[in-house]
């Protein structure tokens, strides 16, 4: 039994052992194309935040699809993980340091912690019941945001910080949009290389294999609570480090990012890009901004075109746009 | 002339269906006024969707009027003026992004625009950082051309203070002492309230309560016992967009209008419109009004406007819409320069003409907190009125007279050297 | 401060009521569809829009009667052409992703439709006022909801315990599969349960345009509570659902007259502890979809 599992656990987990050279071929040529997105965007007719906020949705939604994709559970409050890390680095910002990196630390650690916390009350519960859940909580802190006007600003919004300049070895770097470009890019690396980690290493194989058949391993004995804690905990980090990047980008912190509708948006992108594939949620974050970049400044109705988005992915792309690929050419 | 309407006629064929948005994928907005002229471009941030999107609709179809009415005269500085519309949805952050885009991508001129005062003070910031001139259209919050004032940002509508100023004398000598105020949860409420209880502790009036209601809030009941337990003279309504529809609605099945006197500051055009005839009361300031006997200009603009949009009357929002892109062109021909900082300069003092004032007193863009003087127009809703004529405007005051001081305001202005 | 008190639970009740008779579709979609439908705030403002249309020709009693069923056979072609292709998959994220698209398109619908202006919904005169000046908040028009989501309520149960469609739909809660064996044609049976479900969100959309302007956004702020009631009363009980959206009205009513700031958070505090403490809620069934 624990043998289907694991070998479950090796077709669906990204690893190594399988096709190694065309998935470094494949990593080196994603890493160059990162790399020189300031150079080639222009070209096409981008702008370097806007490829920024790409980075940084995804970056969001992949730390949502650790537990959403790999882990089996859906949560429909993780802007609130998000939102927690764009306050902390804005109320940071605003009252503390003056520090790029001590204000993103603690942002990503507002909204970590508080995933760290309250993802064990979530897990309690499983399908449905832990959707509804999440939501419950990230509303929650929507209203806390809105109704706090004193620290959070309210309705109004977290405002009057500044994205401060980039401490590096010896002198200050100004952050313009290259800078932050290039600062959304490391963090994305980081966390991508963490997540691959995480993914091959045996906590990652216990994560799928829950996914695949949790009450089978609750026969077996295991803790499945406490592994998809740990998911939700490590997601949660990543939804808040995300946040924290956009509160740089923006130089503003907007109770929007804690609603549900914005949980739904990194949903989508994870569902788009494909759940069951490690890049994914990139591939989501580069369809869905741009696609709402582009056709809310063409035509007043974007909403019934995102929303047109939403059904199509669904109907059609139940594994995303690199599922249907992948299967495409894997047949 | 030809290509202009051509692009209008894209954007009502693409209205037509939703899958027709695909379509916009495909297709560019390209404006081409005579191909060896570059267009002068003005962005404008609004909300198309969202609990603001009635009051967005005006102000746009109000600047789109002005932008075809500057092509047809000519243009600006025999340049075409183009407008590219970005919705906000409401939302400040959705503001900032829009704003990125129009700047990096559309290399807009000038900025203009947003409904709100959140979205207002965001875009305001982001202008500020960007070197680019912002005219708010609409946000009221006093901060924008006071506290926070920018040497970049100049304001068209009206500051909180002058819509309370409006109005607080007559309502308090009418209806007493004692009032009560709802409250929107955001900076435009917030600036409100604190101004009417200035001037409320200055004429040595009581204030009965005073709740916060959220954006967003659907229910007023329980604020409305709370309202019947302290019996105020006056209840106050300073909510915005649809709350206040709610709350008018609300506040008329339970027959309190009848016993207690209603009134605000702002009303809008679109508010009364929303509202059903029984609901339809109080004393209220509008910031503009479509109909005034004897003002210049203003029964062609009302007729041209209504030709344009189906009988549509324009409302204080279209206003806006209309004066602001008018500054912009104004302020560009004084200024005889894009420059950002020569534009400035150009709009510092702008008196608007009659035919773009629209109103007895000409407003002028006050140098020293870019405010527009404009003029408020207290009055009242008539029991039982009926679309266009729901507003009996009682006087027309100039906005000299209203508005605080630049210095009382808090507006230092600093210019980057 | 004790009558107010009592005022403020009063009121909160009616307005508990509300949000009972909008949680009831919801409830009985989440039920047999099992579909989380983030949509059903679309619906009733759909209808509502549907009830302004048709005022004039009809009546404000006729608009009531004809307008859910409108929005029940656009019910009828979503289920059958999007919603049913989903039934087989087990994951619930994709009806919960698609409803909360088609939620978008609705809306956008709408505002292209009748425009971003709100429009004014007017109610008959004689339900619009108050019934005594001290009860103010009693007004004929929210008797006479509170009545509708109560008939509402009664009428469900009648039908789910006594006709053969109602058996076959509580049969089906419990185990399709089985009922599908005994060949009940369960496509049909899922279809009648969806449509009953939006007429529902249909009737609870003009009753809430009667007390709130009547504009394309009318849904969002109405789904959530709604859904937070059926959570709370319990998944896949109806009386749950309708007590559920009594304790949040009462909760939140209660809450205004203390602490006005928290009365939004209030409701998701106490679902938030329900699902922790008794996760099927009031009077829901255990296990049930996990």
């Amino acid at each position: 039994m624990s043998t289907d599992l694991a070998t479950e656990a090796a077709r669906t987990a990204p690893q190594a052992r399988t096709g190694v050279s065309r998935r470094t071929i494949g990593n080196v040529v994603l890493g160059i194309v990162l790399l020189t997105v300031p150079l080639w965007l222009p070209l096409v007719g981008g702008y370097t935040d806007l490829a920024s906020r790409v980075l940084i949705y995804a970056l969001a939604a992949m730390g949502l699809n650790l537990l959403l994709g790999f882990t089996g559970g859906l949560s429909f409050g993780h802007a609130a993980y998000f939102g927690l890390g764009a306050y902390g680095v804005g109320l940071m910002l605003k009252y503390e340091t003056h520090s790029l990196f001590l204000a993103l630390a603690a942002g990503t650690l507002l909204g970590g912690l508080a995933a760290t916390l309250l993802g064990p009350i979530a897990v309690r519960r499983r399908g449905i019941y832990f959707s509804m859940i999440t939501i419950a909580i990230g509303q929650m802190f929507y209203f806390i945001a809105i109704r706090w006007n004193t620290l959070t600003g309210g309705y109004d919004g977290l405002s009057g910080f500044a994205r401060p300049k980039f401490a590096g070895p010896g002198h200050l770097l100004p952050m313009g949009p290259t800078g932050m470009y290039y600062l959304v890019l490391a963090a994305f690396a980081i966390a991508a290389l963490l997540l691959w980690v995480v993914l091959n290493a045996p906590l990652g194989h216990a994560f799928v294999a829950i996914r695949e058949n949790h009450k089978r391993l609750t026969f077996l004995g295991v803790s499945t609570q406490r592994y998809i804690a740990i998911s939700f905990a490590i997601s949660g980090f990543i939804a808040a480090l995300a946040g924290g990047l956009n509160a740089l980008l923006d130089g503003f912190a907007s109770p929007n990012l804690l609603n549900y509708s914005m949980s739904g948006d990194f949903l989508i992108i994870a569902v788009l890009g494909g759940m069951r594939n490690f890049y994914g949620p990139l591939a989501g974050a580069v369809i869905f901004v741009l696609v709402r970049d582009y056709v809310s400044s063409v035509t007043d109705n974007w909403m019934s075109v995102i929303g047109l988005v939403f059904v199509i992915s669904v109907i059609f792309f139940p594994m995303g746009v690199l599922g249907f690929f992948n299967r495409k050419s894997g047949s | 002339m030809t290509n202009q309407s051509a692009l209008i006629d894209r954007r009502s064929v693409l209205k037509a269906g939703a899958a027709a948005g695909i379509a916009g994928l495909l297709a560019t907005p390209e404006p081409t006024w005579a191909a060896s002229e570059k267009p002068i471009k003005i962005g404008m941030v609004d909300p198309i969707t969202s609990i603001f999107a009635a009051l967005g609709h005006s102000e746009i179809k109000g600047a789109k009027f002005a932008e075809e009415e500057i092509n047809k005269k000519g243009g600006i500085m025999s340049r075409p003026l183009q407008l590219i519309v970005e919705d906000s949805a409401g939302s400040p952050g959705t503001a900032i992004d829009k704003a990125k885009r129009l700047v990096a991508r559309e290399k807009i001129n000038f900025l203009m625009g947003t409904v709100n005062s959140a979205a207002s003070l965001a875009v305001s910031q982001f202008a500020n950082q960007h070197n680019m001139l912002f005219l708010c259209t609409g946000g009221h919050v006093d901060a924008l051309t006071g506290t926070n004032c920018q040497w970049n940002t100049f304001r068209t509508c009206s500051t909180t203070w002058m819509l309370t100023a409006g109005d607080f004398e007559t309502l308090f000598d009418k209806f007493g002492k004692s009032w009560y105020f709802i409250t929107t949860d955001y900076a435009f409420g917030h600036a409100e309230q604190a101004d009417y209880e200035k001037q409320l502790k200055h004429h040595g009036g009581t204030m009965a309560g005073s709740a916060l209601a959220p954006v967003g809030t659907t229910d007023f009941s329980s604020y409305l016992i709370e309202v019947k337990a302290k019996k105020p003279k006056v209840l106050c309504l300073l909510l915005a967009g649809d709350d206040q529809v709610n709350c008018m609605k609300q506040i008329a099945q339970f027959g309190i209008d009848k016993e207690i006197a209603v009134a605000g500051a702002l009303i809008e055009l679109e508010q009364l419109q929303s509202l059903p005839e029984n609901a339809r009361y109080g004393w209220w300031t509008a910031e503009w009004y479509w109909k005034q006997p004897n003002t210049p200009h203003l029964d062609d603009f009302v007729k041209a406007y209504r030709a344009k949009y189906k009988g549509e009357y324009p409302s204080a929002r279209s206003w806006f819409g209309y004066a602001s892109t008018y500054a912009i062109k104004l302020a560009v021909e004084r200024a005889k320069s894009l420059d950002t900082m020569k534009v400035v300069r150009g709009m510092e003092g702008l008196v608007l003409p009659p035919e773009v004032a629209l109103q007895p007193n000409a407003p002028m863009y006050r140098a020293a907190d870019h405010q527009l003087m404009l003029s408020m127009f207290p009055g009242h809703v008539v029991k039982g009125a009926k679309y266009p004529d729901l507003f009996d405007v009682s006087s027309i005051i100039p906005g000299e007279k209203l508005a605080l001081s630049p210095a009382a305001a808090g507006c230092k202005m600093t210019y980057p050297s | 401060m004790g009558l107010l008190l009592l005022f403020n639970g009063f009121n909160g009740l009616i307005q508990g009521a509300f949000y009972a008779l909008m949680a009831l579709g919801l409830a009985l979609i989440l039920g047999l569809n099992n579909t989380i439908n983030f949509a059903q705030g679309a619906f009733m403002a759909l209808a509502a829009y549907f009830s302004f249309t048709l005022t004039p020709y009809v009546g404000f009693w006729g608009g009531l009667i004809i307008a859910p069923l409108l929005a029940g056979a656009l019910g009828l072609a979503i289920e059958t052409t999007l919603v049913r292709r989903l039934y087989n998959r087990k994951d619930p994220i994709y009806t919960l992703l698609l409803t909360f698209g088609l939620a978008f398109i609705m809306q956008d619908m709408i505002r292209t439709i009748w425009g971003a202006q709100g429009k004014p919904l007017a109610i008959p005169q004689f339900l619009n006022q108050p019934l005594s000046s001290t009860y103010f908040f009693l007004t004929g028009y929210r008797l006479f909801v509170v009545g509708v989501a109560l008939a509402g309520t009664a009428a469900l149960f009648a039908v789910l315990r006594f006709t053969r469609i109602g058996i076959r739909i509580r049969a089906g809660n419990s185990d399709l599969e089985t009922i599908s064996a005994l060949g009940v044609n369960i496509y049909l049976l899922r279809s009648a349960n969806f449509v009953i479900g939006i007429v529902f969100a249909g009737v609870a959309g003009i009753l809430a345009a009667g007390q709130l302007g009547l504009n394309p956004n009318m849904g969002d702020a109405l789904i959530m509570p709604a859904f937070v009631a059926i959570v709370v009363g319990g998944v896949g009980s109806l009386v749950g659902s309708l007590l559920g959206g009594l304790i949040i009205g009462l909760a939140s009513g209660i809450t205004t007259a203390f602490y006005p700031a928290a009365s939004e958070v209030v409701i998701y505090i106490i679902m938030g502890v329900m699902l922790v403490v008794r996760p099927r809620g009031l009077m829901g069934q255990e296990g049930l979809f996990e």
